[in-house]
C-alpha cells in the first residue's frame, strides 16, 4: 500500500531523518514509534506532502508520490490528521466534515454563486454523507455545534470524521490518543479498528504503547532519524535494540 | 442559512422602498454611495473575510474598473453596457495574473505587496495624462441607457447601483453556503488542514482574488457611469484603506456585515463634516479599537445583543449543552 | 552640466535619500525582528520627527538642538505608547489583526498630527549653511553630508547596542525564539516594548535629518514608511547591513530613475523593485534562503 524508500531530510546541518525505508501492507494498522525527536512527525509531513524530502522516494499503490502537494494526495485517497488538531475553528461540526467531501464534490465558484439545481442536487448529498460519517463516529448529535466550543476528545473525532469523508485508502493519524483519558481511548481503539475493517489501511504515530501494542500488526521503530526495527508487536517488544533505545544506553 | 435569505429578502424590501422617504435630492445621493461602498466591501469580504487574505489594493480594481469603461465610452464611443463587462474581464484577467505571484505570500508581506500594486497603478492613472487626463481627471463619461431611458438623476442611479449590488449580495450569500464558501473558509482558519482534505488552496484562493477584483471592476464601472466623471484621488491607498475599514467594521465573512461598515464609512464623514477632519482620527480609533473588541464587527455585536435578548431559559439550556 | 557630472549629481541624492530609507528600513526590521510585526505606522514616527522639530522650532521657539531632542523625546514615548496601549494588549494577535491595528494606529497617528499642525507643508532650516558644496563637477548641500554622517553614526550605534549590550543580546536572542529567549529569562514583553522604543527614535531622527532637503507635512509618513520597508524586504529584514544596502539601493534606483527616465514614475519605482523582489527573492537579495519548518 505504502512504500517508503530511502528518505533522507535534512534541516540545515541538522539530519532529521537518515534512509529510512519501510512498507505498510495494504489493510493493515501499522504503528510508527520512537522516542521524541526521532522524526516520525518530520515523516509524517513528507508522506503527506508538507516537507520535500532531501533525497528518497515514497510510492501509493505503486505510483510515486515523492513531493506531491497534500492537495494532490487527498484525490489519490492518502489523509491525515494531525498532533495539534487543525479544526475549522469557525465552522460547525457539519461543515467540518463536509470540507472533508470537496474532492468528490464538482460544483465551481460560478455554479455555487448562481445556485444552479445540480449544485443543489449535490448538496443534498454531501449533507447525508456527511452525517453518514459523524454517526460513523458516534457524534451526529453534536452536527449542529460550532467547532470551537468542542471539548478536545470531541474535537478528534470530528478530524477523523472528516479524514474518513474523504474516502482514504490510507489513512495517517499524528499522535491520535494523545490529551485523550482512558475511555476516551478505549473508544478511539474500537473507532481504529473500525476504519481498518472499512478496508482503509491505517498507519499511527503514537507515544501510547499499549494502544499501539493492542491494535497495531505491524510496528516500525525509529531512533534518531533512522530505522531501528520492523515487525509484530511481539517481536519488537522483544527486539535489543529497541529496548536500548527507549531505556537508554545503561 | 435559511435566515440569511430570510435578512436578504427584508433587506432587499427595505432598499426598494427607501428612496420613497426622501424624494431625491442630497440623501439620496448619499444612498446610491453607500450602495456602491456595499458592493465594494462585500467584494472585499469574499477575500479578507472568507479565505482571510488581505488586499490593501483594492482600490486599483475599483479604480481600473473606472477608468476602462470611462476612456472607452468618453474617447472611443463605446456603448457603457459593452464597456462594463469589457472592464469587468480586463481586470479579471489582470487579478488573476497577479494572483498567482501575490497570493502566494502570506500575511504582513501579502498586505504589502497588494498595498504595492495599488500606488502603482495609482501613480499610472496620474501620469498617462493623454489617456486618463491625469490628475485633473476624466471628464464627459456618458451615463446608461436602457432603450430611451437614461439612468441619470438620484433615483434612477438609486435603481441602478443597488440593483447590482443587491445582486452581489445574494450571489456571495449563495457562495458562503455552498462547497466553495466552505472550504474558502477552511483555508481561512486552517490552511495545512485544507489542503490535506484536497482543498487546492492556492488555486482557490486566486480565483476568489479574481472573483473580488471583478465585482469591484463593475463597481468602478457603475460609480463612473453614475458619476460622469473620474479622478485618480478616489482610487488612492486612502480608499484602500477605508474599504478594509468597512469589511473589518462590519464584520469579517459577513455579507450584511459589510453593508453595515460600508454603511457607516458613506455616512460618518458626512455627519462628521460639522467638525471637518476630525473623520480620520476617528477611522484610526475604530480600527484600533474594533480589531481589539469586537473582533467578529458590527454583525457580530448584533448577533451577541441578540443572543443577550433571548428568554433566560433558552439561554441556561443552550449553556449546559456547551 | 555634462552627463558625468549629471550622473554623480544623481549618485549624491541617491545616496543620502537612500541613506535615510536605510534608517527607517531599520525602524521595521528591528521590531520585525523582535515580534514577527510589520508596523504599518513607521512612517508616521519619521513624520513626527520631522513635524515635532518644526513645532518646537517655531511655535517653542527652542534652539535647533534642543527642539530635536523633544522631537525625539515626545516621538519615543508616542511609539512606546502605542505598543503598550494597542499591541501588549492583544491576547491572540494574528497577521491580519496586527496589521490593521497597526494601519489604525498610523492613520490616528496622522489624523492628529493634522489636526495639531494642519496641512501647510514646512522645511526646516539646514543644520549648517546652504551654500552647495562642488565635488567632482556636481553640487553637494551640506545637509546631504549631515545625513551621511548621522545615518553611520546610528548605524554604528545600533550595531553596538545590538552585539555589545545586554539589553541587545537579549533582543537578538528573543528574534531567534522567543519562548527559549523566556525560558532564560528573557522579559520578552520588555524587549518588545524596547523594540518600539527604538525604532520610533531612529524613525524621528531619520524624519528630522530629511526634513530640511525634502521638507514636512503631516502626510509625509506614507510614503517614506513604504519605501523605508521596501528597504528592509530588499535586504531580508536583516536590522544590520542587508537593510542599509536596500536602502542605498534603493535610493540609488530612484535618483537614476527619475533622472533618465521620468520623474512622475520615480514613486513607481520603488513598488515595483519591492513586488519583483517579494516575488522572486522573498528573502531579499542578501541572504541566503532557508527551510521554513511548519
Amino acid at each position: 500500500m505504502l512504500r517508503v524508500e530511502g528518505i533522507t531530510q535534512l534541516f540545515g546541518g541538522l539530519t532529521a531523518l537518515e534512509e529510512v525505508t519501510f512498507t505498510v501492507g495494504k489493510g493493515s494498522i501499522t504503528g510508527v514509534i520512537g522516542p521524541n525527536g526521532a522524526g516520525k512527525t518530520t515523516l509524517f509531513n513528507i508522506v503527506t506532502g508538507l516537507y520535500t524530502p532531501s533525497s528518497g522516494r515514497v510510492f501509493l499503490d505503486g505510483k510515486e508520490i515523492t513531493c506531491f502537494p497534500p492537495e494532490r494526495l487527498a484525490p489519490l485517497g492518502l489523509v491525515r490528521t494531525f498532533q495539534n488538531i487543525e479544526m475549522f475553528h469557525q465552522m460547525t461540526v457539519l461543515e467540518n466534515v463536509l470540507v472533508g467531501l470537496h474532492t468528490r464534490s464538482r460544483s465551481g465558484m460560478i455554479s455555487c454563486a448562481l445556485k444552479l439545481p445540480w449544485h443543489l442536487a449535490e448538496e443534498r448529498r454531501l449533507h447525508a454523507e456527511a452525517m453518514k460519517w459523524l454517526e460513523f463516529c458516534g457524534i451526529a448529535d453534536l452536527a449542529e455545534l460550532e467547532a470551537r466550543a468542542l471539548p478536545f476528545g470531541n474535537c478528534r473525532l470530528v478530524e477523523i470524521a472528516r479524514a474518513m469523508a474523504v474516502n482514504p485508502k490510507l489513512l495517517l493519524m499524528d499522535e491520535p490518543a494523545a490529551g485523550l483519558n482512558s475511555r476516551e481511548t478505549a473508544d478511539l481503539e474500537l473507532l481504529i479498528r473500525k476504519i481498518r475493517d472499512t478496508g482503509v489501511t491505517v498507519v499511527l504515530v503514537e507515544h501510547d504503547m499499549e494502544l499501539v501494542m493492542e491494535i497495531c500488526d505491524a510496528i516500525v521503530v525509529l531512533n534518531l532519524g533512522k530505522k531501528l526495527a520492523q515487525g509484530s508487536p511481539r517481536e519488537i517488544q522483544e527486539n535489543p535494540d529497541v529496548i536500548r533505545a527507549y531505556l537508554g544506553e545503561g | 442559512m435559511k435566515r440569511d435569505y430570510l435578512l436578504f429578502l427584508l433587506f432587499t424590501l427595505v432598499v426598494l422602498v427607501a428612496p420613497l422617504a426622501f424624494e431625491g435630492g442630497y440623501l439620496l445621493n448619499v444612498l446610491v454611495f453607500m450602495g456602491i461602498n456595499t458592493m465594494l466591501a462585500v467584494a472585499l469580504n469574499l477575500l479578507l473575510g472568507f479565505a482571510g487574505q488581505i488586499s490593501l489594493g483594492h482600490a486599483a480594481f475599483f479604480g481600473l474598473g473606472a477608468y476602462i469603461s470611462g476612456v472607452l465610452t468618453a474617447n472611443h464611443g463605446v456603448n457603457p453596457w459593452v464597456a462594463l463587462p469589457i472592464a469587468a474581464l480586463s481586470v479579471g484577467v489582470i487579478a488573476f495574473l497577479l494572483g498567482f505571484p501575490i497570493l502566494k505570500l502570506k500575511g504582513h508581506y501579502l498586505a504589502m505587496a497588494t498595498l504595492g500594486f495599488g500606488i502603482i497603478v495609482f501613480i499610472v492613472f496620474n501620469e498617462t495624462v493623454e489617456i486618463t487626463g491625469g490628475p485633473s481627471g476624466l471628464t464627459g463619461i456618458p451615463t446608461m441607457k436602457i432603450g430611451a431611458m437614461e439612468f441619470q438623476g438620484e433615483m434612477k442611479s438609486y435603481y441602478l447601483i443597488w440593483g447590482f449590488t443587491l445582486l452581489t449580495m445574494l450571489l456571495s450569500i449563495n457562495l458562503d453556503h455552498s462547497r466553495i464558501g466552505r472550504a474558502l473558509r477552511a483555508i481561512h482558519d486552517s490552511e495545512v488542514a485544507s489542503r490535506v482534505m484536497g482543498v487546492n488552496a492556492r488555486f482557490l484562493k486566486v480565483q476568489v482574488f479574481t472573483l473580488s477584483a471583478v465585482i469591484s471592476a463593475v463597481a468602478g464601472s457603475l460609480y463612473a457611469h453614475t458619476m460622469t466623471f473620474v479622478s485618480p484621488s478616489s482610487f488612492g491607498f486612502n480608499f484602500s484603506v477605508e474599504l478594509v475599514t468597512m469589511v473589518i467594521i462590519g464584520g469579517l465573512g459577513s455579507i450584511f456585515g459589510s453593508f453595515l461598515g460600508a454603511a457607516l464609512l458613506t455616512f460618518l464623514p458626512e455627519l462628521l463634516r460639522v467638525v471637518q477632519d476630525y473623520d480620520i482620527v476617528v477611522y484610526g480609533l475604530l480600527l484600533i479599537v474594533m480589531t481589539m473588541y469586537m473582533p467578529k464587527g458590527l454583525a457580530g455585536g448584533v448577533a451577541s445583543l441578540a443572543r443577550l435578548l433571548r428568554p433566560a431559559k433558552k439561554r441556561t439550556v443552550d449553556h449546559a449543552q456547551g | 552640466m555634462d552627463l558625468l557630472q549629471q550622473l554623480t549629481q544623481y549618485a549624491f541624492s541617491g545616496f543620502s535619500t537612500g541613506a535615510i530609507y536605510a534608517l527607517i528600513g531599520l525602524g521595521f526590521a528591528i521590531i520585525y525582528n523582535s515580534t514577527g510585526i510589520i508596523n504599518f505606522a513607521q512612517g508616521e514616527f519619521v513624520m513626527l520627527g520631522g513635524v515635532l522639530t518644526y513645532f518646537s522650532l517655531t511655535v517653542l521657539r527652542l534652539p535647533y538642538l534642543v527642539a530635536m531632542a523633544v522631537a525625539v523625546a515626545v516621538t519615543t514615548a508616542a511609539g512606546a505608547a502605542f505598543e503598550r496601549l494597542t499591541i501588549r494588549p492583544l491576547k491572540s494577535p494574528s497577521p491580519l489583526s496586527l496589521v490593521i491595528i497597526t494601519i489604525g494606529g498610523s492613520i490616528f497617528i496622522r489624523g492628529v498630527a493634522m489636526l495639531l499642525w494642519g496641512k501647510d507643508t514646512h522645511a526646516l532650516p539646514p543644520f549648517s549653511g546652504n551654500d552647495p558644496l562642488t565635488v567632482g563637477g556636481a553640487s553637494i548641500m551640506p545637509q546631504h553630508l549631515w545625513i551621511f554622517g548621522i545615518t553611520l553614526l546610528i548605524i554604528a550605534a545600533n550595531k553596538f547596542f545590538f552585539y555589545y549590550t545586554i539589553s541587545g543580546k537579549a533582543m537578538r536572542a528573543c528574534s531567534h525564539n522567543r519562548t527559549a529567549a523566556s525560558l532564560v529569562g528573557i522579559d520578552v514583553r520588555k524587549m518588545v516594548l524596547l523594540s518600539f522604543v527604538i525604532s520610533s527614535a531612529v524613525g524621528s531622527l531619520a524624519g528630522i535629518i530629511i526634513a530640511p532637503l525634502t521638507m514636512t507635512a503631516y502626510d509625509v509618513g506614507v510614503m517614506l514608511g513604504l519605501k523605508g520597508f521596501c528597504a528592509a524586504i530588499i535586504g531580508g529584514m536583516s536590522s544590520g547591513f542587508g537593510t542599509v544596502l536596500g536602502g542605498l539601493l534603493l535610493g540609488l534606483l530612484e535618483s537614476f530613475g527619475a533622472g533618465l527616465i521620468s520623474s512622475g514614475y520615480k514613486d513607481a519605482i520603488a513598488f515595483i523593485v519591492l513586488l519583483l523582489i517579494l516575488f522572486i527573492r522573498p528573502q531579499g537579495l542578501f541572504s541566503k534562503a532557508q527551510t521554513e519548518r511548519v
